[in-house]
């Protein structure tokens, strides 16, 4: 035993890092969960005082075995540096959007103080503009005259082990939720540059372990949860004598239905947690209550698809293509998606361009259609009917989830992703009120958990990041005596459940929309 | 990253989640219950041993809904809820029991 112990110090004592290493290593260690405390609410957001380098958060390394599964190099390739530098060259010729947003930024400031993570951290990096500045300077460096000639002058800086570290550090402190583009006066978006960053970083074997995992598990087993189709059925139908318990009714939860009319797609966690799964049992009722012959899909059986937050559109397409095998599977005539933001920008701006065109599916109906515009559809036909009272024990508002609210649209009116989900939550209950107008619809603060951050080694980040939002919703709490925060993303759900409480701010706030529809829909014959 | 127990070497996640499902033993499941601050009773095992069996089924964790159904029906109403759970495995017995059973972390969006 002696023995073992002198050798277990003396490795430690010559511990050298490789360079992956260095790159993944945070300079302050990890705080455990219970050591991370938040800010008092105050009900107000403040634009905090610029410190430097006081975050410095980092997500763990994504370990050999499942970089070499997504194609990407097992460990930092030797010739990293003209590796990098060759892969940001193509992808400046290939993204034309992000050529230009490396030329037009005037440094006007305007988006400083519109992230989140910068409100929550004070960490002067987290500025957007700083953020993007980090990837502008390797840019300038080898892709602008006055860089290669003038060097630090103009700005321009060599890529190094030091600032590719940086690089992982805050291009994963950002949720790539886009609010700051919204505030930019050129539209200059930082999201697109964080992707193009994780590319980079992939492509020469760095890698975020939460993100690149996930993507694994879809392609191995069919979802982020890791489900396979047979523990999928099971909790369907233990799901399905949950159902029965509450309504005394036999409400189906159909998989693998070949020939059902509509083929439902959501994100796995609503299979599985909580409040995700209360969403589930809403969608449940909907289509039994509607009379809908509807299926889930075990090859399809995840909505979320994690390819976007690496900024790589071939992993997208690929755990896209899932929905696409499906659709030949079962042939449905429908297709809808279930609450999770990133899946629904997904489907609405790209479904069609890498997976369709649904040529057949129904073109009376939208090829897809998100979950709310379906509900709020059969509700306006008199399909459905709802008993508002059912919740009265609430008083509701509802946080927009930035890839819906940004990313994507709804129905065919403009704005109809802020106005499809609220009418169809003013539907089911009679106390709505809005959050502050500067948090909500297309100025929506970021949950803090988005893009591919939702995982406990950056729980720290989350929690500080939630802070525009959870001083939001205290303040119309503390107003109007809100208990009730909907939601449409599995994200969110996830995300808010694990923050709030280090907020004080109860878990039974935080719920989907379709919860609230489960509550108040009249179940029964219809006259 | 990995441990060292009774003169061998455990591998493990970055979280400490074993990573061989064949590493397991009541023992090595102690040890990590103790490092975990879990003093392992009776009630401990039984959530314990519940959810190996369905991992061996299903190769995944059971939703927690299930978890307490199920237990519900094994051991009754006063061990089938949350509340209960959460008094034996207050880091959430997702996470914490699921470590201790030798299974690996649960993750996704959830
Ligand atoms: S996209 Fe969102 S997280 Fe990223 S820099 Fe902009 S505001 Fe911050
Ligand atoms: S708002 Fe746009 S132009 Fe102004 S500093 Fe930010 S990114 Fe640059």
């Amino acid at each position: 035993m002696a023995n073992t112990e002198a050798t277990a110090t003396e490795t430690e004592e010559e511990k050298v890092l490789t360079d992956l290493e260095k790159v993944g290593e945070p300079r302050a260690p990890r705080k455990k969960p219970n050591e991370i405390n938040a800010e008092e609410l105050t009900g107000q957001i403040e634009t905090p005082k610029v410190q430097r380098d006081v975050a410095d958060h980092k997500p763990y390394l994504c370990k050999p075995k499942s970089m070499e599964k997504l194609g990407f190099p097992s460990e930092l390739r030797s010739d990293w540096h003209d590796a990098a530098i060759a892969k940001m060259g193509d992808l400046l010729k290939k993204y034309k959007a992000l050529q230009v947003y490396m030329d037009i930024c005037v440094k006007c400031g305007s988006c400083t103080d519109k992230c989140h993570y910068f409100i929550g951290t004070q960490d002067g990096n987290n500025m957007p503009v700083a953020r993007a500045e980090l990837f502008r300077k390797v840019y300038r460096k080898y892709f602008t005259t006055e860089g290669k000639i003038l060097g630090k002058l103009a700005g321009a800086e060599r890529f190094d082990l030091d600032l590719l570290g940086e690089w992982y550090s805050y291009f994963h402190q950002c949720s790539q939720c886009r609010r700051c583009s919204v505030f930019c006066p050129y539209g200059i978006d930082t999201a697109e540059i964080s992707m193009a960053a994780r590319e980079i970083m992939d492509h020469i074997g760095v890698g975020q372990k939460y993100t690149n995992d996930i993507i694994v598990k879809v392609h191995e087993v069919g979802n982020n949860l890791g489900m396979n189709p047979k523990a999928l059925a099971a909790t369907l139908e233990s799901t399905e004598e949950d159902l029965e318990e509450e309504t005394g009714q036999k409400i189906r939860l159909p998989l693998d239905v070949e020939g059902a009319d509509v083929l439902m797609v959501t994100p796995s966690a609503d299979f599985f947690a909580s409040p995700h799964v209360e969403s589930l049992l809403g969608y449940a009722k909907v289509m039994h209550q509607a009379g809908i012959n509807w299926t889930f899909s075990s090859t399809a059986s995840e909505a979320g698809n994690f390819g976007i937050f690496i900024g790589n559109y071939g992993q997208m397409q690929k755990v896209a293509s899932r929905v696409q095998k499906a659709i030949e599977e079962l042939r449905p005539k429908r297709l809808v998606v279930g609450e999770c933001g990133h899946a629904w920008r997904i489907a609405y701006s790209f479904w069609n361009t890498i997976i369709g065109p649904f040529g057949s599916l129904d073109p009376n109906y939208p090829r897809p259609q998100h979950i709310c515009e379906f509900t709020l559809d059969l509700y306006n036909r008199g399909a459905i009917k709802f008993d508002k009272s059912a919740n009265d024990d609430r008083v509701v508002t509802m946080h927009d989830s930035c890839n819906v609210a940004r990313g994507a649209r709804m129905g065919d009116q403009r704005g109809g992703q802020f106005t499809i989900p609220r009418e169809l939550i003013k539907a089911s209950c009679n106390r709505y009120v809005d959050m502050d107008q500067d948090t909500i619809m297309e100025k929506t603060f970021c949950c803090g958990g988005g893009g591919g951050l939702l995982t406990d080694d950056l729980l720290e980040l989350r929690v500080q990041g939630a802070l525009p939002r959870m001083q939001a919703l205290h303040k119309v709490r503390e107003t109007h005596g809100v208990n009730f925060m909907a939601c449409i993303c599995a994200i969110d759900k996830a995300q808010f459940t694990k923050v709030m409480p280090k907020y004080g701010i109860p878990l039974s706030v935080c719920g989907g929309v379709h919860q609230l529809v489960a509550s108040a829909i009249e179940l029964g014959a219809k006259e | 990253m990995s441990f060292e127990f009774a003169g061998k070497t455990y591998e493990t996640d970055d979280d400490g989640y074993l990573v061989n499902l064949d590493d397991w033993s009541q023992d090595v499941a102690s040890y990590i219950a103790e490092m975990e601050g879990v003093d392992m009773t009776e009630a401990h095992w039984e959530v314990v041993n519940f959810l190996r069996d369905y991992y061996q089924e299903y190769n995944i964790a059971p939703a927690i809904k299930i978890l307490i159904k199920e237990m519900k029906k094994m051991f009754g109403p006063e061990k089938g809820n949350s509340a209960y759970l959460y008094d034996l495995y207050p880091a959430g017995p997702a996470l914490q029991a699921c470590k201790i059973a030798g299974l690996p972390k649960p993750t996704g969006c959830v």
